[in-house]
């Protein structure tokens, strides 16, 4: 069964410096069935109204003036510092080379989209920050949602976290709890 | 608006600690059915259909941006300001232009955002060579109604792109990391 998401009780925060952009992400939320979009044109303003308004969700471009998407996800993701460190953030770009993706996560992005944006993409995304949403690590270096997305069986190497139960750590989806009896 | 208060469950392990936050997305799961005849993402699509009009207006502003870039390039000199500017300008057309229509745009600015983003040394790169990637852009988007238009910018693409990365690869012929960038393929999935 596919999942539905009622987008009218989640509240975006879409940053980008490009009107247009903005403009047809918040008509692609707004197909899709939201009502609270807010828009802000840089970080420094997407910082700003993400502490107003409190959003569910960031939609952040990376390009941008002043401090770019990178350099917003990595100030949402300060412990202590904000009201909601643990936001989903979709990182939308027209960057896709391999160190650009290993960046993002490693400022603690939730969900990577690369443009040309599309409405099922978008859609994808969304779901997957809703339905599945993965826990939070948080060592000396990195603070953010877990960036081990599955076990590989595959893997071959030294386990990296010490403490033992970290290579067990598996995570079911927030749909399958809503859906287990009792 | 107030936030709310945070109540995330902790648990320390060896050297990191396994946080899970309260999830506040969880309102949001609806318990209705999957109807297709009332599909988000179709509903979605169609939103952008009927703002599909502007969009020939906004790449011929996109186009505007980068040729004011161009020539601030030409007066300037490659300075930071002058590079971002073209960079950023070049970056957004590559993002939005098969939303806009024009997805044979697309390689053209993408192949100046890689001169410009590669070169080690951006004043090293000619401006002829800023112009041609200019130009064709422009001209993709003149020519998009004619018959051969796609054939067209397929060539002019693959050819900028051949020079355009004999460019860097003589630049960074001491830096093999970066030619492993540029020679390196997208791992982003396809949507």
């Amino acid at each position: 069964m596919a999942v539905r998401i009622d987008f009218a009780k989640l509240r975006f925060l879409v940053i980008d410096d490009n009107a247009h952009m903005r403009r047809i992400l918040r008509t692609l939320l707004h197909g899709f069935g939201a009502r609270e979009v807010y828009e802000a044109e840089d970080g420094a303003s997407g910082l700003e109204a993400f502490t107003h308004y409190v959003p569910d969700i960031v939609i952040s471009d990376w390009a941008m003036p002043i401090f770019d998407g990178l350099e917003l996800a990595q100030m949402i993701r300060q412990p202590g510092a904000n009201s909601n460190p643990y936001v989903a953030i979709v990182m939308l770009t027209g960057h896709s080379e391999k160190k650009r993706v290993t960046a993002a996560r490693d400022a603690g992005v939730t969900e990577f989209l690369a443009k040309p944006i599309s409405a099922k993409g978008l859609y994808e995304r969304i779901v997957n920050v809703v339905a599945s949403p993965r826990p939070f690590i948080k060592t000396k270096s990195y603070f953010g949602p877990d960036r081990r997305r599955m076990i590989s069986p595959n893997y071959v190497g030294p386990e990296r976290r010490k403490g033992g139960k970290a290579d067990v750590i598996r995570q079911s989806a927030l749909l399958d709890k809503v859906r287990a009896p009792g | 608006m107030a936030p709310p208060k945070d109540t995330a469950a902790v648990t320390t392990y060896g050297d990191y600690e396994l946080i899970t936050p309260q999830n506040k997305l969880r309102k949001a799961l609806s318990d209705r059915p999957f109807d297709p005849n009332d599909d988000p993402v179709a509903r979605a699509e169609r939103a952008l259909a009927e703002l599909s009009g502007e969009f020939a207006g906004w790449m011929d502003e996109e186009c505007d941006r980068l040729d004011n870039a161009r020539q601030t390039v030409k007066t300037a000199g490659f300075t930071n300001a002058a590079k971002e500017q073209l960079f950023h300008a070049a970056h957004d057309i590559k993002g939005e232009a098969a939303t806009f229509g024009f997805p044979a745009c697309a390689a053209a600015a993408d192949s100046l955002c890689r001169l410009i983003e590669y070169a080690p040394d951006a004043t090293k790169i000619p401006i002829k060579l800023v112009d041609q990637h200019v130009d064709t852009v422009r001209a993709i988007i003149r020519e998009y109604t004619r018959s051969n238009a796609m054939e067209l910018a397929v060539q002019l693409n693959k050819r900028l792109r051949e020079v355009t990365d004999e460019f860097l690869l003589h630049e960074n012929r001491n830096r093999p990391d970066v030619i492993q960038s540029i020679l390196g393929p997208s791992i982003v999935p396809n949507q």
